[in-house]
């Protein structure tokens, strides 16, 4: 088991019922790194980072985190686990009945002793890191979207975890809050030194700030790369992706009988 | 809203409760089954128990002195064996009678103790021997419709 | 050729099993809050939180509830009871309606539908924007932290609103009864005083407000905990928690009668 690989995920195959939604997928997603995982909605993405968070099983095959297989935990094995990851949920999920400071401190407050002079200085801390120092006594429903969505992050970094995960964390946001998240996925990365893994489909925004790209289609991995190795894939089912084609291997109808007939058909019963 | 003050409401809430609880257990209701003090047995047979039931109350002069603790049937003499807790502070002489009497005119059925002039007084276990059954109401109209025909009977004959 | 009403009858018996299953499920649920409960207790702020939300909001509503029943009482009872020359058994009436029946059964109806459907929206609302997840990556039990709590609480305030509620209408009973129509106030309340048994009426009354709190909460925390997270979901399980939580209450009640009143 190599020091060097804190996430690895060996043929995992995960089915809903008789549903299959992830087939032999293997990844490795290297120590300090950022790492894209792509594909278009329904490809399977949140559920592989729900199966890294341990908050499913495999079905078979193997999730390892930091030399530790996910399916051999017990609940207390998956919450120490738990502990020393982030992550970033996609509306921010910040607990609405909680100010922005209380969010933040939550997991200190939870999982730590620290006196309460400490948690304000830590809170601020990690609210300054995003940009939200003068927000800290608002109520999550007064925040817009992008501020939402740092505190949310500042909330996820709050005890310094090991491993990041973003679940979409561009969807829905402006371009300057685009931007400005991008950046502080990259910074976090830097500064850190926190393994870091980005699930979406904006791509134009991760290929700027990841290290390396995974790209799933309905369940399989189908390629995978750096973003300039990415970019210059000559695969159609990439290429359509990549540069957001609207005809390409992804068809653009949804599957339905021929069109001319349906049109006769509507012709002959108007008529 | 501050912390201080949701405790204050909440406090406040609990005590309200509380008063509540203690009005209706105080105030509306008796706490006369709740007597808890220490209580001794004695027995009295009846003929015909009316509708004496459990946890009727024993009064001596219209104070409750105890309440019924079991009623059993006697099947060697057919008739009924109660059994009474009596507080202990309340001793009643040997030659006490028991009497089943009613509340009102329909009211519930109680057991009324009325003490003699013995000096000894009725230990634990020690049986009431002179009793008085309850009044059947049937049994009381059929005497009345009897005595009212043997009277109807004797002017006939002058 | 199949019975046109076998699709029906089929539908009957999946909707039976579905309904025996989801039962299962609730147990199961149940049981896990109560022995998830370590939080509650080692954090009683928790707790007092919700008894500010469930018990402290619900108390304009069952005052003023409590007040009307215990006057309306007054009035109808006093009607019925002058037919009978027996106004004097006014005080009787109205105490021993509400400690015994009214108090608890109507007390838990208004809990249902104020504190109960509030909890389901609640929970509910937090499962559909996804901070109960948030919380269990952040290794955070939302069973212990969110409902368990909750469920405490409702226990709690249960009791107490009932025994609140029985002393209001008692109160309005009187307003009516002695104040405003004329029934002597001596006879009012030495009457009540001596038909009114702490044990066999007030104490089995609390016992019911207890059960139903517990039904009551069950009910609603679990009605949140399983909606599906959506705008419709959430509403439909709100709905689902005030009438089963009714239908439960009146069941309970008579159930529970027929055993502490027994041909007293």
């Amino acid at each position: 088991m190599s020091g060097e690989n804190l996430i690895e995920i060996r043929d995992v195959n995960f089915a809903y019922g008789k549903r299959p939604i992830l087939t032999g997928i293997n990844m490795s997603i290297p120590r300090g790194k950022v790492v894209a995982l792509m594909g278009i909605s329904g490809s399977g993405k949140t559920t592989l980072l729900r199966l890294i968070g341990g908050v499913m099983k495999p079905t078979s095959g193997e999730v390892w985190v930091d030399g530790r297989c996910t399916s051999q935990l017990d609940q207390d094995g998956i919450y120490d686990l738990r502990r020393r990851m982030g992550m970033l949920f996609q509306f921010g999920a910040l607990f609405t009945d909680l100010s922005v400071f209380d969010n933040v401190a939550f997991q200190m407050r939870e999982h730590t002793k620290l006196p309460e002079s400490m948690i304000r200085d830590l809170v601020m801390m990690k609210l300054h890191a995003v940009g939200l120092r003068g927000a800290a006594k608002l109520m999550p429903a007064e925040l817009s979207g992008g501020m939402a969505r740092r505190v949310a992050l500042a909330r996820a970094i709050a005890l310094d975890p090991m491993i990041m995960m973003y679940d979409e964390p561009f969807t829905g946001l402006d371009p300057i809050s685009l931007g400005v998240i991008a950046n502080l996925i990259r910074q976090l990365n830097d500064v850190l030194g926190t393994t870091s893994l980005v699930v979406t489909h904006d791509v134009h925004e991760a290929l700027n700030v990841v290290d390396y790209v995974y790209y799933l289609s309905d369940g399989k991995m189908m390629a995978h790369g750096t973003p300039e190795a990415m970019r210059a894939n000559a695969d159609p089912l990439v290429k359509q992706f990549v540069f957001g084609e609207a005809e390409g291997p992804v068809a653009y109808q949804y599957p339905a009988g021929d069109y001319a007939a349906a049109l006769k058909m509507e012709a002959r019963r108007a008529a | 809203m501050q912390r201080s003050m949701l405790d204050l409401w909440v406090g406040l809430f609990v005590v309200a409760g509380i008063a509540a609880l203690v009005i209706l257990a105080f105030k509306v209701g008796n706490m006369s089954t709740m007597g808890g003090g220490d209580t001794y047995e004695i027995n009295a047979s009846f003929d015909n128990i009316g509708g004496l039931k459990p946890r009727a109350p024993i009064k001596s002069a219209g104070v409750v002195v105890g309440r019924v603790k079991s009623i059993t049937f006697n099947n060697e003499r057919f008739n009924a064996k109660v059994a009474m807790s009596i507080e202990k502070t309340y001793q009643f002489p040997k030659d006490t009678t028991a009497s089943i009497l009613t509340s009102g005119l329909l009211g519930e059925q109680y057991i009324g103790l009325e003490g003699g002039g013995d000096d000894q007084m009725l230990k634990p276990g020690d049986s009431v021997r002179l009793t008085q059954s309850a009044v059947v109401l049937e049994k009381l109209i059929g005497q009345f419709l009897f005595s009212k025909a043997a009277e109807g009977g004797d002017p006939a004959k002058k | 050729m199949p019975h046109r009403s076998l699709p029906s009858v089929r539908g009957m018996g999946a909707a039976t099993i579905d309904a025996v299953l989801r039962l299962g499920y609730a147990a199961r649920f149940i049981g896990l809050t109560i022995a998830h409960s370590g939080t509650s207790l080692a954090r009683p702020r928790l707790v007092v939180r919700e008894l500010y939300f469930t018990g402290v909001l619900s108390l304009i509503i069952i005052l003023v509830s409590g007040l009307f029943v215990g006057m309306v009482l007054g009035l109808q009872g006093y009607q019925t009871l002058t037919t009978y020359g027996s106004e004097s058994a006014l005080g009787v009436l109205v105490a021993l309606s509400l400690v015994r029946e009214l108090g608890p059964v109507v007390s838990a109806l208004l809990f249902a539908s104020r504190a109960g459907s509030a909890m389901t929206a609640e929970i509910g609302l937090m499962k559909a924007t996804e901070q109960l997840s948030a919380m269990e990556m952040m290794a955070v039990d939302p069973v212990a932290r969110v409902v368990a709590p909750r469920f405490w609480a409702g226990v709690i305030s249960m009791p107490l609103l009932a025994a609140m509620f029985s002393a209001m209408g008692i109160f309005g009973g009187y307003i009516v009864g002695v104040v405003l129509i004329g029934v002597d106030e001596g006879s009012f309340w030495s009457q009540m005083q001596s038909a009114v048994d702490v044990r066999e009426d007030v104490l089995n009354g609390v016992i019911k407000s207890f059960v139903f709190g517990v039904a009551v909460t069950w009910i609603a925390l679990f009605e949140g905990y399983d909606a599906p997270p959506t705008a419709e979901g959430v509403s439909g399980a709100t709905t689902r928690t005030v009438v089963t939580s009714s239908l439960a209450i009146l069941a309970l009640d008579f159930i529970l009668t027929s055993f502490m009143f027994r041909g007293v």
